[in-house]
């Protein structure tokens, strides 16, 4: 299965833009992480910004990144977001205000609480009306959302706009989910065409032992297995280091996405 | 779907099998669906004073998963392990992973809440300095997290594919037939396994009640009176393979599925039901069929006021007055997560049996609504059904279901 890559979307400490992030990724600029303000969200009608989670902040952010490069309009790009949490912040809140006596959650923060949160604020911000789903794979959910954006652009022979994110989580969840940095990236995939930097070619095969790529940068490589979102980052390097490459991502413990990269000439 | 694409290849239901409030395995849900007998109690759901009905599937309390699989215990799993034993599924299952290997098995479960219940149990155990007992932060990969389910299927059935849980609100385990069928026919994996596990906790009850959307008595789709759902738990799983390595005369098989967003608000639909008209033109589109070709609409039908009043806009406008629709939820309650899978297999038992289950509970029929609703049960054949769920974060699922020629 053959796809372009037609946008990239990227915010993490130090990586704040695929502008920057690739020059970070290309070994052209030092890796600095400060701390990453939080993202406006400017897309989102003003009642909507308001109340909305910094999940859903990130993840439009870096969706509007990779859409706006594509030059796509995004009504007709249909989306498919990936977490291996989701929402971890209202949950928190949730999780709190059930734990009181009087149990009394908000309307607003129990809708947000799903795991589809950025997918429906994405639609609401952009009036997009197209098919959008919302998955989990645990640490290999940026893999998952891969395989399932992948194979929807192949079936359907449409672009496709991947969004993968987690964020830190805060005490007293991350005794559970330990996740300290939080990492969002978007992806516009495409059937192959002229309008894509980048040609991939995708094979599943069975993995019989862990041979997923790593980052020889180790604060980099250490980000890569802080965040289930920041598994994407050697496919990132691959891409901002140009040339003809292979990635390997594992998904789950029998199988992995074997990646060959190809730049386009335009 | 793009217009003038042809329709996919139908994907058989090898097998299949759902729990709910109304009793494990197909048979006993047959059963209580032939003689209209609703599986809504008043809550009764741990110490909830809510005043409202559920359905709640009897027996999960006392349960044990055995020392192997304790590591994922939890209410979900305890609900998706009692799936997973009825009507001969795992025999099913390890046939289909004999013929084509483990690793070629896939494993696409939807849910909304996972198991969160022990999340919550967990916040009411915090010590004085506010952390979280270690019986639960060393089990939270393998209980809350949302790809739980996924993992514990897969480990129940002994597969190797690949595996995601899809977790869209109520739509999750609709959408699964769409990932699993994406899966297929990229060549990706032989057969899927998809379903979908929702249970009770705290987090929709307390939700639904908060936007007052809980009727404090059992549900009453497209009733003149209505005044919201009731919460259920289910457990459905299906296995998935191509009609063409598969080819059965009179199997049951998916022609069809739309996925589409309303991009309009977070928990109220689209006014115009936008969304749902395009799921179901999607679905229609990807079975290659006409309106006329469906014998009967299963509707999302929860019961609330403007859900049944918005859906019913989209279904009439498509089907207009002709085509029977009923809601099944005043048997088995609003399972969110599970609901796209209990109101397949609800449909599968309709394709099979030749019967359509009128809409349980609905004493007078809301006269503004246009489309042609069922309230009492209807024996005779079915061909075709297309079956509707809608979810929070606009996202909605249809399916056709029908029988092979």
């Amino acid at each position: 299965m053959k796809v372009g890559i037609q946008g990239i979307g990227l915010l993490a400490a130090g990586l704040e833009g695929w502008r920057a992030g690739r020059a970070v990724l290309a070994g052209t600029g030092p890796f600095a992480p400060v701390a990453v303000p939080d993202p406006e969200a400017a897309l989102l009608p003003p009642n909507e910004r308001r109340r909305s989670s910094d999940c859903v902040r990130w993840a439009l952010h870096v969706a509007r990144e990779a859409i706006a490069q594509s030059g796509l309009d995004p009504r007709e790009v249909p989306t498919v977001f990936a977490s291996s949490g989701g929402e971890m912040g209202v949950i928190d809140a949730v999780c709190r205000t059930l734990a009181m006596p009087e149990r009394v959650i908000s309307p607003t923060l129990f809708h947000q609480s799903v795991h589809n949160t950025a997918s429906g604020y994405w639609g609401i911000a952009t009036s997009c009306q197209q098919s959008s789903t919302a998955l989990s794979c645990y640490d290999d959910s940026f893999a998952a959302g891969l395989l399932e954006a992948i194979t929807f652009v192949c079936v359907e022979q449409r672009p496709v706009l991947l969004v993968a994110y987690d964020l830190a989580v805060a005490a007293p969840l991350n005794e559970a989910r330990p996740i300290t940095i939080g990492f969002a990236v978007a992806l516009v995939l495409a059937p192959p065409s002229g309008a894509s930097f980048v040609s991939m070619h995708l094979r599943l095969e069975e993995a019989h032992q862990d041979e997923a790529s790593r980052l020889q940068d180790p604060a980099l490589e250490q980000v890569r297995q802080d965040n289930p979102a920041a598994r994407s980052l050697p496919l990132l390097r691959a891409i901002a280091t140009g040339g003809s490459q292979r990635i390997i991502l594992s998904l789950l413990d029998s199988q992995q996405l074997v990646l060959d990269l190809d730049p386009c000439r335009n | 779907m793009l217009p003038n694409a042809r329709p996919m290849t139908p994907l058989t239901l090898t097998a299949y099998t759902l729990v709910t409030a109304n009793g494990r395995g197909v048979g006993p849900v047959l059963q209580a669906l032939r003689e209209r007998r609703s599986g809504l109690k008043p809550c009764d759901f741990e110490d909830v004073p809510l005043k409202t009905y559920i359905g709640r599937v009897e027996g999960l309390e006392d349960f044990s998963l055995g020392i192997e699989l304790e590591r994922f215990d939890c209410r979900n799993n305890r609900l998706a392990w009692l799936g997973l034993q009825q009507d001969g599924f795992m025999v099913a299952v390890a046939e289909a992973k004999q013929r084509y290997g483990a690793h070629r098995v896939a494993v696409v479960m939807g849910t909304s809440t996972s198991g969160i219940l022990e999340t919550e149990h967990a916040y009411q155990a915090r010590d004085l300095a506010g952390s979280l007992p270690a019986w639960y932060t060393s089990r939270y990969r393998y209980t809350h997290n949302m790809f739980s389910l996924g993992h514990f299927v897969r480990a129940c059935l002994g597969l190797r594919g690949p595996a995601m849980v899809v977790s869209t609100a109520c739509s999750s385990s609709a959408k699964v037939f769409a990932t699993a069928d994406r899966l297929l026919r990229a060549g990706l994996c032989d057969a899927a396994i998809v379903g979908g596990v929702d249970s009770l906790c705290l987090t929709t009850l307390y939700g639904f009640s908060a936007l007052q959307l809980l009727s404090s008595s059992p549900c009453r789709p497209c009733d003149e009176d209505r005044d919201g759902l009731s919460l259920g738990e289910a457990a459905g799983f299906a296995l998935l393979e191509s009609s063409t390595s598969v080819s059965r005369r009179g199997a049951v098989a998916l022609l069809g599925y739309g996925e589409s967003t309303d991009g309009y608000h977070m928990s109220h639909p689209h006014p115009e039901g936008a969304g749902a008209i395009r799921a179901i033109q999607d679905a229609l589109g990807r079975a290659g069929l006409q309106p006329r070709d469906i014998d009967y609409v299963n509707l999302h039908g929860t019961a609330t006021r403007v859900n049944d009043a918005v859906e019913d806009k989209a279904v009439s406008g498509i089907f207009g007055r002709m085509t029977p629709c009923s809601s099944t939820k005043g048997w088995t309650g609003h399972t969110l997560g599970a609901a796209g899978i209990t109101e397949a297999l609800i449909s599968v038992l309709c394709l099979k049996h030749g019967f359509l289950p009128g809409t349980l509970n609905c004493k007078r029929i809301d006269p503004t609504l246009h489309s042609r609703i069922l309230r009492d049960n209807d024996v005779r054949p079915v061909q075709r059904i297309l079956s509707n769920i809608f979810g929070f974060g606009g996202n909605n699922c249809s399916l056709i279901l029908g029988t092979l020629r």
